[in-house]
């Protein structure tokens, strides 16, 4: 499972997630009209070969072991969570804020999900909504003192976090709550059923790369109509071509073990949108705006502090979604759950390029920071690194990444 | 005699550009010498080979200071022998008190421990020296503009300086603040202070300018001794575009139609004291194709005004109303004045008017993203169109839409602003000091935008600083001080004199 045709492609994963739309984002300045690459696609580049470094690094260091497919497959199980969350992240964060309460509400949504399902005997689908509609509300009453009162979602988060993870442990009484029906648990352990055989994954794949390769195909070409900043067609089919390949490779080496799990739909799908969300309408459009300038979004007619309200609601929600995951994998609920899990989350963001004082930040690049944080999780764990060294060399990564992008900012200037 | 300053064949190169070419400039010992030229001609760049910003080196040329060679490395390097320079964006600390602010890494100190004796006396001398009024103690984020900028001053001469470079000085000064720092400039003449003033303000440099160096695309045009021969405005601007200028204000043949908008009994309070009314009992009527201008002092209350109708963006307490084409409108939000027509271009283009980090497409559809999407999804093509147009209307000189904002000079970036108000097919335009901080050349433009919109059937509010442009663009002109709208001419009675009148008139009828 180590030969070069199965370790190449995985490098670039999430850019291959990602990676198309954000080539042809609008934010970028031109590219092919003055022969220079501006810096965001320069921090791109530099977050893809970053990834693939650590990648190849690990693969070497563990033996191969990287790539099997069972450990693919266990990586994403093990990750997803860190990506949904930040997702949210990143738009609270554009919004120029933070949320640290996140990990606290994963715990008390996923102890919430175990007490319905496990004690009262709700039913899954009742359970799983009602547990979403909780974390929104609970990242919408936050989301009320950072946007109405206007007090800094540091202290408010970090009230919400101490406030959470006390009501986690009120919820449970110190109890791991267990086991939860199968259907439930199908959402992190289930896997799509290889409906056509053992190619369903890379059918699957190859069915969402061409719909993908054609949508940037064609908003290529719009811009192209209309003069806007495109790639060259070379650069475009090099772009998607490899991106192309590596989701088939991904795909081909996860069907090997059960085929595709469906929290990597879910994922997939999530990143989708939300890719969709922050480059292509209006309310992605103003949260960006908003960060960048709060006083001037409002003078344009923007509602800020509504926008604001629900960055943090849908944070909320987001980690609803990552504590039901958390508890389906687990089988069992109980009150260290998602403890720093908004840890991952930021630094996720970070290393991905988003800035701290708001308005900057792409979907593709958190993606990566996720990766990033996920491969250094499993390749270490595999090497025998303790969770001591573990932290210290996380901790070392993410300063690194954002000491490399400040040096970029004040390169340019 | 000896100059305090020889800056000899100075040439500075950024990547792809050559921002200073071979530039000299002498200045003598107790000399108001003017620096002029538009924005992008290389006067912040020189004064920044001057003070150590660009360390010796990174440029060519020499610098010959008090007869000795300058070789600065850093700031500190230029300040420890006399040079003080000034920033356009004041850098004080606003939660700082005034002295603190003016010792501020100088500290009168034995072992590190403050003399705070020292620090009061020093302070309370330098104060009296730049007259500012105030006790040492207050915070200078209680102090306004004008004020503010005596603190730099003060810290400036704290530092024993030989050499003053004022960059924009009275940009977001009032006239009497403008005319009171002028006189300090000419009283640090009189004690042997040189100072370097860099203004685009030319009738303000044509008073108090010894000599005047006139830059432009970075090389020195010409040095004109106003002491040998009388130097009008005229003359500099003819240096600073290489042309004469036969007029400074485009022609227009006003075609005024209805009324348009009518404000009415509008009372707007003070946002942090609910008892102070900053402004008061205000009337105000704009017709279609009309130019009404607003003067005033800074803090008479236009800026509010303008503010408050618009969403409300201003103040509390408000009351009055607010009528477009007879109808009267809600303007209680932002996005409600703009859906009524209103539109306000602040005085602020960098806080408060762009996302500076954002491209020029972005800005421009900013107030009107709807316009440009489908049920909330941004057509990409239509934005870029609809960018791409406006660039080339207001001819906004970029590389692209896709440049950022941040970039652009300031006229350029005024012009964005503007686009992005023009794009919500506005009724009414308020622009707040839209000429703020812009050359000559790009204030021009930025008239005929203006003439254009008028003759487009808008109505349009002009709020500024500079009577001479009052006068020149608007058909009729409000006065307006300490709240209260104080005069009102048309176009053929107003005169700089006269709304001095009604403004003194008003001060002496409030006591």
């Amino acid at each position: 499972m180590t030969d070069s045709t199965v370790r190449n492609p995985m490098i670039p994963v999430s850019e291959g997630l990602s990676g198309p739309m954000a080539a042809s984002e609008p934010r970028s300045a031109p590219r092919s009209w003055r022969g220079f690459l501006p810096t965001a696609q320069l921090h791109e580049y530099g977050l893809v070969f970053a990834l693939a470094v650590i990648t190849l690094f690990f693969e070497y260091t563990t033996g191969g072991v990287l790539f099997q497919p069972l450990n693919l497959t266990y990586l994403v199980l093990q990750n997803s969570y860190v990506v949904v969350m930040a997702l949210g992240m990143l738009l609270v964060i554009v919004a120029g804020h933070i949320d640290l309460s996140i990990g606290s509400v994963v715990a008390f949504v996923g102890a919430l999900a175990a007490l319905l399902m496990v004690r009262f005997g709700v039913d899954p689908l009742t359970a799983t909504v009602l547990c979403l509609v909780v974390g929104a509300a609970i990242g919408g009453l936050q989301g009320y003192f950072v946007a109405y009162l206007g007090i800094p979602s540091f202290i408010v988060t970090l009230a919400g976090m101490l406030v959470f993870r006390g009501l986690t442990q009120a919820l449970l009484q110190g109890a791991s709550v267990g086991p939860f029906p199968e259907v439930f648990q199908a959402l992190s352990k289930g896997f799509l059923a290889n409906f056509a055989g053992p190619w369903t994954a890379v059918l699957i794949a190859l069915g969402l790369t061409t719909s993908l390769v054609g949508l940037n195909w064609r908003r290529r070409q719009v811009r192209v109509r209309n003069g806007g900043p495109a790639d060259s067609p070379a650069a475009f089919l090099a772009r998607n071509g490899v991106t192309t390949i590596v989701i088939l490779a991904f795909a081909y080496q996860m069907s090997d073990y059960r085929g595709l799990p469906n929290v990597l739909l879910v994922m997939f799908a999530l990143v989708m949108l939300y890719q969709f969300v922050t480059t292509r309408t209006t309310i992605g459009r103003r949260i960006y705006a908003l960060g960048g300038n709060v006083k001037a979004a409002r003078l344009s007619g923007i509602k800020t502090e509504r926008l604001t309200f629900l960055t943090f609601a849908n944070m909320g929600a987001l980690a609803g979604l990552a504590g039901l995951i958390l508890v389906a994998r687990l089988n069992t609920a109980n009150s260290k759950g998602g403890v720093g899990f908004e840890l991952d989350a930021i630094a996720a963001c970070f290393i991905g390029g988003a800035s701290a004082a708001g308005g900057i930040g792409k979907v593709s690049g958190v993606v990566i920071g996720a990766f990033i944080i996920g491969i250094m999780n499993n390749g270490m764990s595999m090497m025998g690194i303790g969770s001591d060294w573990q932290l210290v060399i996380k901790g070392v990564v993410l300063l690194a990444a954002v000491c490399l992008d400040v040096y970029n900012k004040n390169n340019r200037a | 005699m000896q100059p305090v300053l020889e800056m000899r064949g100075i040439s500075k190169t950024f990547p792809g550009v050559k921002a200073l070419n071979d530039v000299n400039l002498t200045v003598a010992p107790a000399e108001i010498h003017a620096l002029v030229g538009e924005n992008g001609a290389g006067k912040s760049t020189l004064m920044k080979v001057l003070s150590g910003v660009y360390p010796h080196g990174s440029y060519a040329g020499e610098i010959v200071y008090e007869g000795h060679p300058g070789r600065f490395r850093d700031i500190s390097d230029s300040e420890r022998l006399g040079i003080v320079i000034i920033h356009q964006e004041l850098a004080l600390v606003p939660f700082l008190s005034i002295a603190e602010n003016i010792f501020l890494g100088n500290e009168p100190a034995r072992f590190g421990i403050i003399d705070r004796e020292q620090v009061y006396a020093r302070a309370r001398a330098l104060m009296a020296t730049v007259g500012l009024h105030e006790s040492p103690d207050t915070l200078v984020t209680h102090l306004g503009v004008g004020k503010q900028q005596l603190v730099e001053i003060a810290k400036a001469l704290s530092k024993k300086v030989k050499l003053l470079i004022l960059d924009e000085p009275t940009a977001s000064l009032s006239e009497t603040d403008s005319a009171a720092l002028l006189q300090l400039l000419l009283n640090f003449k009189d004690q042997g202070i040189a100072s370097i003033l860099i203004s685009h303000k030319l009738n303000e440099i044509s008073k108090v300018a010894d000599r005047i160096t006139v830059l432009r695309d970075g090389t020195t045009i010409e040095t004109l001794d106003c002491r040998s021969e009388a130097v009008d405005e005229d003359r500099i601007i003819r240096g600073m575009v290489g042309r004469t200028m036969a007029n400074r204000y485009p022609v227009r043949e006003p075609k005024i139609g209805d009324l348009l908008m009518e404000v009415r009994d509008w009372t707007v309070h003070h946002p942090i004291h609910p008892d102070r009314a900053v402004v008061r009992r205000v009337g105000l009527t704009v017709r279609r194709g009309e130019i009404v201008g607003i003067a005033g002092l800074m803090g008479s209350g236009r800026t509010e005004l303008a503010m408050s109708i618009f969403g409300r963006s201003y103040g509390q307490g408000i009351s009055g109303t607010v009528r477009i084409d007879g109808a009267t409108v809600d303007v209680s939000t932002i996005d409600r004045a703009i859906a009524a027509g209103i539109a306000y271009v602040t005085e602020d283009r960098k806080q408060l008017g762009l996302v500076l980090g954002e491209d020029i497409t972005k800005n421009t559809t900013l107030a009107n993203l709807p316009g440009v999407s489908t049920a909330a999804v941004i057509d990409e093509a239509v934005e870029h169109r609809v960018a791409s147009a406006y660039r080339s209307k207001m001819r906004i000189r970029s590389f692209g839409v896709s440049q950022q904002t941040v970039n652009l000079s300031g006229g350029n970036q005024q012009k964005v602003v503007l686009s992005k108000w023009l794009f919500t097919e506005p009724k009414v335009l308020i622009l707040d000091e839209p000429t703020r901080g812009i050359d000559v050349g790009a204030k021009y433009e930025i008239y005929s935008i203006v003439n254009a919109l008028a003759d487009e059937g808008r109505g349009v509010v002009m709020i500024s600083s500079e009577m001479p442009e009052l006068l020149g663009l608007c058909d009729r002109i409000y006065v307006m001080n300490e709240g209260r709208f104080v005069g009102e001419f048309p176009r053929a009675e107003a005169s700089q004199e006269a709304i001095m009148r009604a403004i003194m008139r008003s001060k002496d009828l409030n006591g």
